[in-house]
């Protein structure tokens, strides 16, 4: 008698916990609600630009509600935005790079001192643009042992890699700024194309690769196992510390992408570029969604965290509001976009 | 000790608690008296960690209720238990290494007056605490972290004193120690219970119960299945009786086994890994299902780790098919086709916000892959596949594994192997959280997945489990192999009796 009734616990129990009466309905809704997750947290990034724009337009008019300025805001969005592709990558899968800014800087002054312009000049701008982009990697690559392989947190290897990147930014410019006259570097990073920034367009392409690397590849796949369980990533086979080791580059290189496109909009190279761009990129790619523990990550949030920032930004310029009011309203929402995440992945883990 | 006709003055009545999927307890009696030595009996997943839980305020029984002086009590939380005098010894010490022992000892409870820590006091009161307990050589300001599993267990006890326990409840405090700590733990524990406190002691090691008991309450299955029994005047084999025989018959599929030609896959010599075990072999042919049989802490599951590549052992070979396998490397032997279903399946083995067919082809992914290209719809196919053939409910592959019970989260981590197409199957608890009725389709899916041709090697608590399943069994007690043998020549009772004779020191 016992038998039959603990088996009939055991089996009420069983099936009972995965599917209560009418539990159809409810996966159907759940299976809909993985890719409408996603989108309804986009959605409500791209409600809240809507909002900002709106508020630009009543409170600017024509100042913030032109072409020129939309343009502006993307121009100022690009650098901060591949930056923040790169983060998006470290960030999923667990890790965390303070360094990306200073790497940016010395990317910037690297690829603009006199011996490598010189050689710019001879070979075009190419030798430029590589510069930059060999430093990146080398330094993302240099963060990428540290943390694999000489097991150093994340959090210390970074921040030892940004105090000395920027310290050998300055070395090498002496502290002073490099202005970039090589004009084959200039009449291909500058100006428009089919009126649109050709940073802008770098943006894009960067933007576009990082979602296909993350959605479609198996380096993607990686990227969020090592991030969600790099336990169970590490016991179904996956070399773990080669793939931190890799996204840790990968960081790098989009900041020394970052420091080409510094260079093309600002014409200089200075050991102060970049400053705190980790902390704008973090903040974009947390407020865009990706989970800061990692597992989690998308690039069409961290390009709407990107864009809600830098229309932040450019709304308090056009309405010539203190830079340190526009701080505080970063803060804020920071907090907010971090808190509703919060209450929405809750509810999706919960029942 | 105890005397003639002690009043119990706690008193646990017809608890049950249930997990999502699970019955852990199912009708649990417990009575305490002052001042006796009352050791909890059962198997692994009988439910002593459940119930020392409910009453420590860890978890709320579902029914059932607790009596303290007659009076019926809730222990909502921790601080609560401690309030009502209920003072619990974790197994896996809860002290904080970087403080030291007399902040560890009032901790939570700290003396203070305006806000001002009064640690002149919290020392002198440690000091009288340890001397109580028969260590006046632990100074009160000495970091934690420096004192060895002993010390810290001394520094717990002395915690739950500083509550004024009436009752202080010990899981496996012996597991940690050496013979001379635990003749010392046992000196202090017969102080407490001459000075009045009762201690609830949970033990895999008859001989201490012997020795340090008063009375026994054995659990099996969730249910107390004899209670106050008093430790003189019961035989072993009569309380390994009580513990062992299932009330619920599992289904086994019937024993195949290897035919005589099948050629041994997985040929592991001399494994050694130090400080866990030592010296293991072990042979398994096509077709075959190995267990590996012991308590916890016995070195099983380190065994299939270090096979795997998890580990890396400080001697030995494992061979797959006569290939020698590279030392420490899990991708090399998932290249070979070993595949592991870990102990902890959800820290261990899923990503449990992924969807189920991404879990599945977590080891698999890139051979759909083209390029580097994801083949989703191939993987999701392929895990569609497994899911209708393993019965997985609900059997859609794009849901979150999360929302899936233990049972068919296992399925899905065995589903994961069959993708691969494992040679060599490793089993590390696989039905722990799995209720009854998916406990009988992984049997048969093992058993299926042996019949195929693959080499499996289980290693479970449930000695039941072992010995249904498996066609060759290995005991292992205190990181050797102390037994091998056919799974029909040996039954629960001998197993047992190993298990728990080996880890007597």
């Amino acid at each position: 008698m016992n038998e039959q009734k603990l088996s009939a616990d055991a089996r009420q129990a069983g099936p009972g916990a995965a599917g209560p009466p009418g539990g159809e309905h409810k996966d159907t809704a759940r299976r809909v609600g993985i890719p409408s997750g996603t989108a309804g947290r986009n959605l409500g990034l791209i409600v809240a630009l809507v909002a900002l724009a709106v508020v630009g337009c009543v409170t600017a008019g024509s100042r913030f509600a032109s072409l020129d300025n939309l343009m502006v805001i993307l121009s100022l969005a690009s650098v901060i935005g591949v930056v923040s592709i790169g983060m998006t990558f470290v960030i999923t899968g667990g890790g965390i790079d303070l360094s990306v800014g200073s790497v940016l800087g010395l990317a910037s002054v690297w690829a603009t001192t006199l011996a490598t312009q010189t050689m710019a000049d001879q070979y075009g701008w190419v030798v430029m643009a590589v510069c930059a982009l060999a430093v990146g990697l080398g330094a993302g690559l240099v963060n990428g042992v540290l943390v694999a392989y000489g097991r150093v947190v994340a959090f210390i290897a970074t921040l030892a890699t940004m105090v000395a990147a920027r310290g050998l930014a300055e070395l090498i410019a002496n502290r002073r700024t490099q202005i970039v006259d090589v004009d084959s570097f200039t009449d291909t990073f500058r100006g428009d194309l089919l009126g649109v920034p050709k940073i802008v367009w770098i943006f894009v392409a960067v933007a576009v690769a990082g979602w296909f690397l993350l959605n479609r590849t198996t380096f993607g796949r990686r990227t969020v196992a090592v991030g969600g369980n790099p336990e169970a990533a590490r016991l179904a086979g996956i070399k773990v510390r080669r793939h931190t080791m890799y996204l840790y580059a990968l960081a790098g290189l989009a900041a020394g992408i970052a420091g080409v496109m510094m260079l093309a909009r600002t014409t200089a190279g200075s050991s102060t570029n970049g400053t705190l761009y980790e902390l704008d990129a973090i903040a974009a790619v947390v407020v865009g969604g990706t989970l800061l523990a990692g597992g989690r990550g998308t690039i069409v949030g961290t390009v709407l965290g990107v864009l809600i920032f830098a229309t932040l930004t450019n709304l308090f310029i056009q309405n010539n509001l203190d830079s340190s009011v526009q701080a505080v309203a970063k803060g804020a929402i920071i907090i907010v976009a971090v808190l509703l995440q919060q209450r929405l992945t809750a509810r999706s883990t919960t029942g | 000790m105890v005397s003639a006709d002690p009043q119990p003055f706690l008193t646990m009545q017809g608890i049950v608690k249930v997990f999502p999927g699970a019955r852990a307890l199912d009708g649990v009696d417990l009575e305490i008296v002052p001042g006796e030595v009352h050791c909890l009996l059962g198997q692994n997943g009988a439910g002593k960690s459940t119930l020392i839980k409910v009453l420590a305020g860890a978890h709320q029984p579902t029914e059932g209720r607790i009596l303290l002086d007659g009076e019926p009590i809730t222990i909502a939380d921790p601080v609560a238990a401690l309030r009502h005098g209920v003072a619990t010894m974790y197994q896996e010490l809860d002290v904080v290494d970087g403080l030291t022992v007399a902040e560890n000892v009032f901790l939570g409870h700290e003396l203070a007056t305006l806000g001002f820590s009064q640690r002149r006091e919290a020392v002198r009161r440690t000091r009288e605490l340890l001397r109580r307990l028969g260590h006046p050589e632990v100074s009160p300001r000495q970091e934690v972290g420096a004192l060895s599993a002993a010390g810290k267990q001394i520094v717990s006890m002395a915690r739950a004193l500083s509550h004024d326990a009436r009752v202080i409840v010990m899981d496996e405090p012996s597991a940690v120690l050496d013979s001379e700590e635990v003749a010392n733990l046992f000196r202090v524990v017969r102080e407490l219970t001459s000075a009045g406190v009762a201690v609830v002691y949970i033990s895999h090691r008859l001989e201490e119960i012997r020795e340090i008991g008063n009375r026994i309450t054995v659990l099996k299955d969730g249910r107390t299945v004899a209670h106050n029994l008093p430790v003189s005047g019961t035989p072993t084999t009569e309380l390994i009786r009580l513990m062992t025989g299932r009330s619920v018959e599992y289904a086994f599929p019937p024993s195949s086994g290897p035919g005589p030609e099948a050629p041994v896959v997985l040929d592991v010599q001399g494994l050694s890994l130090r400080g866990v075990f030592r010296d293991v072999g072990l042979e398994v042919r096509a077709g075959e299902i190995v267990g590996l049989a012991g308590l916890v802490g016995s070195g099983r599951s380190e065994i299939l780790e270090t096979v795997y590549g998890a580990r890396r052992p400080s001697a030995g070979v494992v061979r797959v098919d006569g290939r020698r396998l590279r030392p420490g490397s899990v991708a090399a032997a998932v290249g070979v086709g070993i595949g592991l279903a870990p102990e902890e399946r959800k820290s261990q083995g899923l990503l449990l916000d992924e969807p189920v067919y991404r879990n599945v082809t977590l080891s698999t992914f890139a051979r759909f892959a083209r390029g580097g290209l994801l083949d989703e719809r191939a993987e999701r196919a392929a895990a569609q596949e497994q899911a209708i053939s393993l019965h997985l409910r609900p059997p859609g592959v794009d849901r979150p594994i999360r929302t899936l019970s233990g049972g068919n989260q296992q399925k899905a981590m065995l589903a994961r192997w069959l993708v691969h197409g494992c040679r060599v199957l490793l089993l590390d608890e696989p039905t722990r959280g799995v209720d009854v009725g998916a406990r009988a389709e992984i049997y048969a899916l093992v058993r299926r997945l042996a019949d195929a041709g693959a080499a499996v090697v289980v290693v479970s608590s449930e000695i039941p489990e072992v010995l249904g399943l498996a066609d060759r069994v290995l005991v292992v007690s205190e990181g050797r192999v102390v037994h091998e043998g056919p799974a029909e020549s040996i039954d629960e009772h001998q197993v047992l009796d190993m298990v728990m004779e080996g880890s007597v020191a």
